[in-house]
């Protein structure tokens, strides 16, 4: 439902707090629709992938088992059939290969959407990512374009250590020339695609694997092929008034439902879903930091130098005045990802984590520094 | 003491165009004595058992049913004798060569011939190149530029391989190919402007020096990276099979980036697309201070092509027509048959690795100058002319004193003009300008203006539209 809203106000250039006007209006709607239809975020990249192909001969995919196998993650299913073996590569194991390949397809037209199996494996091709896709339209002074996808699942998985749960948000969003995008919901999945295959710039574009199958309502809106979101703009998914919390990808779901204990406590959390990590949509983050005063960013990335880092310096930059409290960042642990179901789940934030972080931005528990 | 030769006492030349080993070879060209002592290891020695033949079983071939499953892709013969293949083959793969050393065709039979025309070009383009790379080098030398890469020794490698191509084919360079952008056209005027980095500069100032590109000449922008062109090579190739075009890609390479990841991810790769791809690479002994015997121990980089299932060829590199006629068969094959061609051209880096090197420091003065006098690529190409009374010491004269003075004005020229305006330092960062870079420019613009005794004069602040 929010679908649509979001789609109007980003049409008719309103703000974020236009929305509140037209309330009544989606609760009318909502009487006189049928059941909203629900998507996985697994079909919703398949399918903008789909239309995109078919809507472009330009485009096309490359990675390990993306074709024959359906998909690592079963992301690419269907799609070696329908648009053979030219437009759907499996590749041989070497992702400075095939990333550099797609590079140089992209530098003579071609519209690549490279697979990483995880984005921990792009680590193998980073020098394409940066050196050759990011900075060649700047070192060519123009002539050399990169309209390139490099996407994958991204962060920590379930149980899978050390060299498989690495978020690279902070990584990529550093560098000037990649566009970096992290999709929440089925709709943010289709949307942010779409833009992503449509934009004549890289963009690495951060899935989470534990996403892929959880399902959202999805609108007719959202649905249809020339359905397409706005790349740089960040989603208010609850509106709140007392603290911000920002967050990206799995952390939205978890930041949502430290929202909802929140309110039965008497606190009023805004969740701003950021939907785009580079560039980063400063102005509605600080917009909410100073009607709430008080900010809490999550992430599950290694906190330093992390997403909440570069927010924390927007926000103290630009809304200093405005802040009622000390700046609050909820990451991962410092440590490499441990397998142990015990300590995996001590080593990413959890709901409860940033109940407490809203809290104490809030005065109602003191920090951890007083009790120590 | 480093080695001159790609770890051998001997290269066996051959005047035939070859694309497989095992050749019988012509004429052996012995250059062990400029090893100065014995070479890092000695003749290949081949594992063998004891008896005299390996026997091989007459039903050597497997039987239909595991064929079928094979995951070699078909049949293999079998053997009772346990035969490792050598470390290095028994005789060094040959190296095609049309011109001997007093520039006469060895063997006219396996030269397919050149017009009169593209010829003369060759030659006046190769005097053009060592002109330039001289008069650079003399400008960095004093200051009026920061950093330059020369080509010398590589003349023929440059302009003989671009005469061969035509202009739809794609060019990925590593850095010691602006010979291919002389050849298509860019002008003296167009390499100083980027050496001085100017507002006329195609690359507007964002590069150092010798970091040449022409979207116009289909020649990709140079970048530092080594061997990272290679994959890219094999994508724009991949985009050329897709479109059906008539035309390939030529990547270029050196032997210390046969080294990288990329080149076998890119070989490997390329022969599995089938993409109309040619791989050269300019096996000029030296990679910085690293000698070829340090880079690999393989019999050069040819071999390395069927180890990919790639087709290839060793050249000399230093005789202009050899390249010539190996790349334009390259080409052919790459298009019409849809897939990679490896050429490994044989030569010598004269010239330092760059302005920031002294090679004596490494080498022998004895080698680079022997290089230089005996297998000099523009010496041995001129003499061939003369035979046919194509060219003579006046014109020598003229050309040389031309081109001097083109380039020496080039430079003067180059010098004067102004430095890109600031505003160009916040525009292709993406495709259009994202609003923090226009904030950014406007603050800088603005601080500028007030400031202007803390910043250099030549720097022009006018604004730059976006677009």
């Amino acid at each position: 439902m929010w679908g649509i809203v979001g789609q109007r106000a980003c049409r008719h250039g309103s703000s974020a707090m236009s929305l509140q006007g037209t309330r009544p209006v989606i609760h009318a709607l909502r009487s006189f629709s049928t059941a909203a239809k629900e998507m996985t975020v697994r079909d919703a990249l398949n399918s903008a992938i789909d239309e995109e192909m078919s809507a472009d001969p330009k485009v096309f995919l490359m990675g390990e088992e993306v074709g024959e196998y359906q998909g690592a993650y079963k992301i690419t299913k269907g799609l070696l059939e329908k648009y053979g073996p030219d437009r759907v590569l499996d590749t041989p194991i070497t992702e400075a290969g095939f990333t550099g390949i797609g590079v140089g397809a992209a530098y003579h037209g071609l519209k690549p959407i490279v697979e990483f199996m995880t984005f921990n494996f792009s680590m193998q091709a980073i020098d394409h990512i940066i050196n050759s896709a990011a900075k060649s339209n700047y070192m060519s002074a123009g002539q050399i374009s990169v309209p390139i996808v490099f996407r994958g699942p991204n962060g920590a998985a379930a149980g899978v250590g050390a060299q498989h749960s690495q978020c690279y948000a902070s990584w990529y969003a550093s560098c000037p020339g990649l566009k970096v995008l992290a999709p929440y919901s089925s709709e943010d999945a289709r949307g942010l695609m779409k833009a992503a295959i449509r934009d004549p710039d890289p963009v690495v574009f951060l899935e989470n694997e534990l996403l892929y199958g959880e399902s959202f309502p999805v609108s007719a809106e959202v649905l249809d092929s020339s359905f397409c979101l706005p790349i740089g703009k960040a989603k208010i998914e609850r509106e709140g008034k007392d603290v911000t919390i920002t967050a990206f990808s799995k952390m939205v779901g978890y930041a949502l439902k430290a929202a909802e204990i929140l309110s039965k406590e008497g606190i009023s959390a805004e969740v701003i879903n950021l939907r785009s990590i580079r560039p980063l949509d400063r102005a509605t983050i600080n917009n909410s930091v100073r009607k709430t005063n008080r900010l809490v960013t999550v992430e599950e990335g290694f906190p330093q130098h992390g997403i909440g880092a570069e927010i924390c310096a927007s926000v103290v930059e630009d809304s200093f005045e405005y802040l009622d409290a000390a700046i609050e960042r909820i990451a991962g642990a410092d440590v490499p990802m441990p397998y142990a179901a015990n300590l995996e789940r001590l080593a990413v934030p959890q709901v409860e984590d940033i109940v407490r972080a809203a809290k104490r931005t809030c005065y109602r528990s003191s920090s951890l520094a007083a009790t120590a | 003491m480093a080695s001159l030769l790609r770890n051998s006492g001997k290269i066996t030349t051959t005047a035939g165009l070859i694309a497989r080993p095992g050749f019988q070879s012509g004429r052996g060209f012995d250059l062990s004595s400029f090893s100065g002592g014995a070479a890092p290891f000695s003749a290949p020695r081949r594992f063998q058992t004891t008896e005299s033949d390996i026997r091989v079983d007459s039903h050597c071939y497997d039987d239909e049913i595991s064929q079928k499953f094979s995951v070699l892709g078909g049949k293999v013969p079998y053997s009772s004798g346990m035969r490792f293949t050598s470390e290095l083959p028994e005789e060094k793969v040959p190296c095609y060569r049309v011109l001997d050393n007093n520039g006469q065709l060895i063997d006219s039979r396996n030269f397919a011939g050149i017009s009169k025309e593209i010829a003369m070009k060759m030659y006046t383009d190769m005097v053009k190149l060592n002109t330039m790379d001289t008069i650079f080098y003399e400008a960095q030398r004093q200051g009026r530029i920061s950093f330059y890469v020369t080509t010398t020794g590589e003349e023929a490698i440059n302009i003989a391989s671009a005469a061969a191509l035509k202009i739809d084919d794609f060019i990925v360079p590593q850095y010691r190919e602006p010979g291919i952008l002389l050849w298509r056209g860019f002008t003296p005027q167009d390499f100083a402007n980027q050496c001085f980095s100017n507002k006329f500069d195609d690359g507007k100032g964002r590069q150092m020096p010798v970091h040449y590109g022409s979207k116009k000449l289909n020649y990709f922008t140079v970048a530092s990276t080594i061997a990272s062109q290679l994959p890219h090579a094999v994508g724009a190739a991949y985009s050329l099979k897709m479109d059906g075009k008539d035309a390939c890609v030529v990547g270029y390479f050196g032997d210390g980036g046969s080294s990288e990841g990329d080149f076998h991810a890119a070989l490997n790769f390329a022969a599995v697309l089938e993409a109309p791809v040619i791989f050269l690479c300019r096996n000029n002994g030296w990679a910085i201070s690293t000698p070829a015997s340090d880079q690999f121990r393989s019999d050069g980089v040819v071999v390395k092509g069927q180890a990919y299932g790639v087709r290839s060829i060793r050249v000399d590199g230093n005789d202009a027509l050899a390249m010539y006629s190996a790349v334009r068969s390259a080409r052919e094959m790459a298009i019409t048959e849809q897939k990679p061609i490896l050429i490994e051209a044989v030569t010598y880096r004269v010239g330092h690795h760059t302005t920031s090197d002294d090679s004596t420091r490494y080498r022998p003065l004895e080698e680079i100058e022997w290089w230089q006098m005996a297998r000099n690529p523009l010496t041995l190409y001129r003499k061939w002319l003369e035979s046919n009374s194509w060219w003579n010491d006046e014109a020598e004269a003229e050309l040389r004193s031309n081109s001097r003075k083109e380039l020496l004005k080039a430079i003067q020229v180059a010098e004067k003009i102004e430095k890109p305006p600031v505003g160009d330092m916040f525009t292709d960062v993406y495709d259009a300008v994202p609003s923090n870079l226009f904030e950014q420019e406007k603050l800088l613009q603005q601080t500028v203006t007030r400031y202007p005794q803390d910043y250099p004069s030549d720097v022009p602040v006018r604004a730059v539209p976006s677009s």
